[in-house]
């Protein structure tokens, strides 16, 4: 209500508060400095116990073995940026690499083979984006169903066959086997992607609004944002990445049956959470999850290499995801702590 | 005013009607906005205000009848739309990303392009910057809106809608939580907006602020439109009769009382960068306030003793016993309670029901052999209820649907229903009705009566003045005066307030 004019004061007492921002920066860039820590020790103490792990060959192998996680990790963060999630993407690698597979063998064109998988990976997105957005499923519920639709499609199409890597073309194998200059051509396709789709999402407002949708989505309508087309647009993102995935699958292993990606859903969403992206939506990056796909997958590699029963593998991949998840909350109240007392607006 | 309009209103509602089921929120309601015109919305909690908001801004399709823009009929399909034909609004519960900076959440949708379509950082920070300059809102473009205070994220609500150069400006409580200097600076940016030919809405409980900026006033009661007239000429009293529908008694209904022994007692509370030496008692029976400035610590310091926030230096001690440091569980077992400022995020469940919410603090006491009785806890909830003149259509509501008053006249039950020995309350009437306030007062003078001690946080002074048996002030961080009932007036709070008077 009215009171005396105290505009002076308040005016000259605008402090700047700047470093609150400095602070999140770090936080999350400290997610991804911690990852390639991670990194550096695994590979430092394999390394030592085993000097093979870092040949030439061991170190391709981890790349290529890399890539096709990173893939669907990027389309699964844009995903759960928004605060939904994608679960079918193993499935539908698995129907598309089988999909192509059988076009190419039964002798069509290369171009056209990898267009259709990813066109059957981008269709596949649609259908869990227009579920979820337009009929409001939760993604949780409509993406287990894709998944067992998608894996029950592959079964019957496959009618218990096997795609045999002497009848592809063999530049389709060369894509999944050899590079330029020594680096192999999927790592090359994966990075290039995880570029183009991370800056996207940083530099154009389109991309912002995945952020703001996933932090709120009630504030997000209300802004105007087109909340349901964004979210179709991220499904139809992840999906097509899967397809991509699927024809790249293909071409690295050749040889593929039905539902060959069986369970990497988990994989990639681990992935992505390992790598700093709030499974709640709104906070994270592209280049955290592929780091944490190459984590993944490295420790993997490594494990094989220490030859240790792979049954680990998996605990160490639940405990990592533990660890992730549980450092996220922590640095999370520290963060609303130190933020609610840097809006305080003096100094002792 | 509204010869400075010309004819046509910029926009307006004809004969809008509309219902949530059985709760019809708007029946046949008109209501015209023209150029250079500051037009109030009165109405009591639930009267329909928001409602009529959200229609104006897209959120809501009418039942029937009518939005014409410029005289025209227009049908919004969204909320773009109606930003898209110029309406800028300000909801009564702040709509921020948390995750995003404060520049972003203002900027959303439609950022400073650079080549390519890029978004331009540094022409948004700075943009941002200068409304918050204009504004004199002291935070950095770049901070995360996570953390703000309900007053900060009202500014930042402020600024966003200012940033949108509209030709209409809706603001549903946009001073619910702010100070006089808040209040001043936006009043001071509105007046310029309306002398530039924009339309502006306003709608305060604070009966004062509607008489200080606007030219005409609707009145809303339970849906129906009332009234719509010039200010001019009209009294408060005129303006609670057309919204209450009856006289109103006293405002600041207030009991004296003698205080009795020391029931919350602080010593040299501190934490760093936020308050300092912080002591203070408060009395069996004595109602004691926290008045300040925005971001004086006030909050801060109720949320510490709380054991919500940790401290740094200090010790509290509730009826002689020393509380533990950040333990809310310790504090409720001596007998404190604390209402929060924030109750969409601190004090409510959301998609809870009303009588749920209710129960939630009293658990205990509903509980017959292993379960909770449904029974007693919808006993609670109707007692309560009435108490509180709460406006709900089934008690086993969501809480999320009641009207913003409504919604803080539950976390005000949810609290008071557990009889405390020390009750802090935060801002308890932001976004109550008059006539309710005065029902919320005579509630917390009649408690204090049975011998409680409140702690009173409010950002509205004459609130203060109403009901305090003491008046503490703080300015940045410090308790700078402590002024006894008599000689406590508004200079003198304010000046303790801003600094300007010796400790
Ligand atoms: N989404 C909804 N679903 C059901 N009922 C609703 C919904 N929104 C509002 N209502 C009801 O409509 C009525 C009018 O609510 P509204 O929010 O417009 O009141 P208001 O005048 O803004 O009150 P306040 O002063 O408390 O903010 C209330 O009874 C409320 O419970
Ligand atoms: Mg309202």
């Amino acid at each position: 209500m009215s009171v005396v004019d105290g505009k002076a004061p308040q005016a000259a007492g605008v402090p700047e508060r700047s470093g609150a921002r400095t602070i999140v920066d770090t936080v999350f860039r400290a997610r991804e400095l911690s990852i390639v820590a991670a990194l550096a020790v695994l590979i430092g103490v394999t390394a030592a116990a085993n000097s093979n792990f870092l040949s030439g060959q061991g170190v391709t192998d981890i790349l290529l073995n890399t890539s096709i996680l990173a893939l669907l990790a990027v389309g699964q963060s844009v995903v759960v940026i928004t605060r939904n999630i994608d679960l079918s993407v193993g499935s539908v690698v698995g129907l598309v690499a089988f999909v192509t597979g059988d076009f190419l063998a039964s002798g069509g064109s290369m171009p056209l083979g990898i267009l259709i998988g990813v066109a059957i990976g981008a269709a596949c997105g649609v259908v869990n984006g227009l579920l979820v957005s337009f009929l409001r499923v939760p993604a949780l519920v409509v993406t287990l169903g894709t998944l067992y639709v998608v894996q029950g499609l592959d079964h019957y199409i496959a009618h218990g066959r096997q795609i045999n890597a002497v009848d592809l073309p063999p530049a389709m194998l060369a894509l999944g086997n050899e590079g330029v200059l020594g680096v192999p051509y999927l790592p090359l396709i994966a990075v290039v992607i995880m570029l183009a789709v991370g800056y996207y999402l940083r530099s154009y407002p389109s991309g912002r609004e995945f952020y703001a949708i996933g932090s709120s989505p009630e504030a997000a309508r209300l802004a105007g944002v087109p909340v349901r087309r964004r979210i179709l647009a991220a499904y139809l993102l992840s999906g097509a990445l899967a397809g991509l995935g699927g024809v790249l699958w293909l071409a690295r292993f050749g040889t593929v049956i039905a539902d060959s990606a069986q369970g990497w859903e988990l994989t990639v969403v681990s992935a992505v959470v390992v790598g700093g992206v709030a499974i709640t939506g709104g906070v994270g990056s592209v280049y955290g999850a592929v780091l944490g796909a190459l984590l993944l997958t490295t420790i993997g590699s490594a494990l094989v290499v220490l030859r240790v029963n792979p049954f680990w593998q998996q605990a160490v991949t639940g405990a990592l995801l533990l660890l992730a998840i549980s450092v996220d909350r922590v640095l999370a109240l520290r963060v609303a702590r130190l933020l609610r007392k840097r809006n305080v607006r003096h100094g002792s | 005013m509204s010869e400075t309009g010309a004819s046509r209103p910029i926009i307006a509602l004809k004969d809008v009607t509309k219902s949530f089921g059985a709760v019809s929120a708007l029946r046949g309601v008109s209501l015209e906005l023209y150029a250079g015109e500051a037009h109030a919305l009165a109405g009591e909690n639930g009267a329909g205000k928001s409602t009529l908001v959200k229609t104006l801004a897209g959120v809501h399709r009418p039942d029937s009848g009518t939005v014409l823009l410029h005289g025209e009929p227009v049908v919004f399909h969204g909320p773009a739309d109606a930003q898209a034909a110029g309406v800028a609004v300000i909801y009564q519960e702040p709509t921020l990303f948390p995750d995003l900076s404060v520049a972003e959440n203002i900027f959303m949708g439609r950022q400073p392009r650079a080549g390519l379509g890029r978004i331009d950082r540094r022409a948004m920070r700075a943009e941002t910057a200068a409304l918050f300059q204009r504004l004199g809102v002291g935070l950095a473009p770049d901070q995360p809106a996570r953390g703000l205070s309900i007053a900060d994220q009202q500014l930042v609500e402020i600024a966003k809608a200012l940033s949108r150069d509209a030709r209409v400006l809706i603001m549903d409580e946009p001073t619910a939580a702010l100070s006089g200097n808040e209040v001043d600076r936006l009043f001071g940016v509105v007046e310029a907006l309306r002398a530039q030919g924009c339309a502006v809405l306003f709608i305060s409980h604070r009966l004062d602020e509607i008489f200080r900026l606007c030219q005409r006033v609707t009145t809303l009661r339970d849906g129906a439109w009332i009234a719509s007239e010039p200010v001019e000429g009209l009294t408060h009293d005129d303006l609670i009769r057309r919204m209450v529908g009856r006289e109103l008694d006293a405002l600041y209904p207030k009991q004296d009382t003698t205080p009795g022994e020391v029931a919350l007692k602080v010593e040299r509370l501190t934490r760093e960068g936020v308050f300092t030496d912080v002591s203070f008692e408060v009395r069996r029976g004595e109602i004691a306030a926290l008045a300040g400035l925005v971001g004086a610590g006030r909050s801060e310091v109720a949320r510490a003793i709380f054991g919500i926030d940790r401290f740094d230096a200090g010790k509290v001690t509730v009826n002689g016993r020393e509380l533990p440091p950040g333990s809310p569980t310790a504090a409720m077992g001596a007998g404190l309670a604390l209402v929060p400022e924030d109750r969409r995020q601190q004090g409510l469940v959301m998609d809870m029901s009303i009588e749920r919410n209710i129960g939630l603090t009293g658990l205990a006491a509903l509980r017959r052999g292993p379960v909770i009785s449904r029974a007693a806890e919808r006993d609670r909830a109707r007692d309560w209820a009435l108490k509180l003149r709460l406006k709900f259509a089934r008690l086993n509501d969501g809480v999320g649907v009641l009207s913003g008053g409504n919604q803080q006249k539950v976390v005000l039950a949810k609290w008071l229903a557990i009889g405390p020995s020390v009750l802090i309350v935060d801002e308890p009437t932001r976004g109550i009705d008059v006539g309710t306030k005065a029902e919320v007062h005579r509630l917390l003078s009649e408690l204090a009566g049975q011998g409680m001690a409140v702690l009173m946080i409010s950002s509205d002074l004459p609130e203060v003045l109403g009901m305090a048996d003491r008046v503490l002030v703080m300015h940045e961080g410090r308790i700078t005066a402590e002024i006894p009932r008599e000689r406590a007036t508004e200079e003198s709070v304010m000046a303790a307030a801003t600094g300007r008077a010796a400790a």
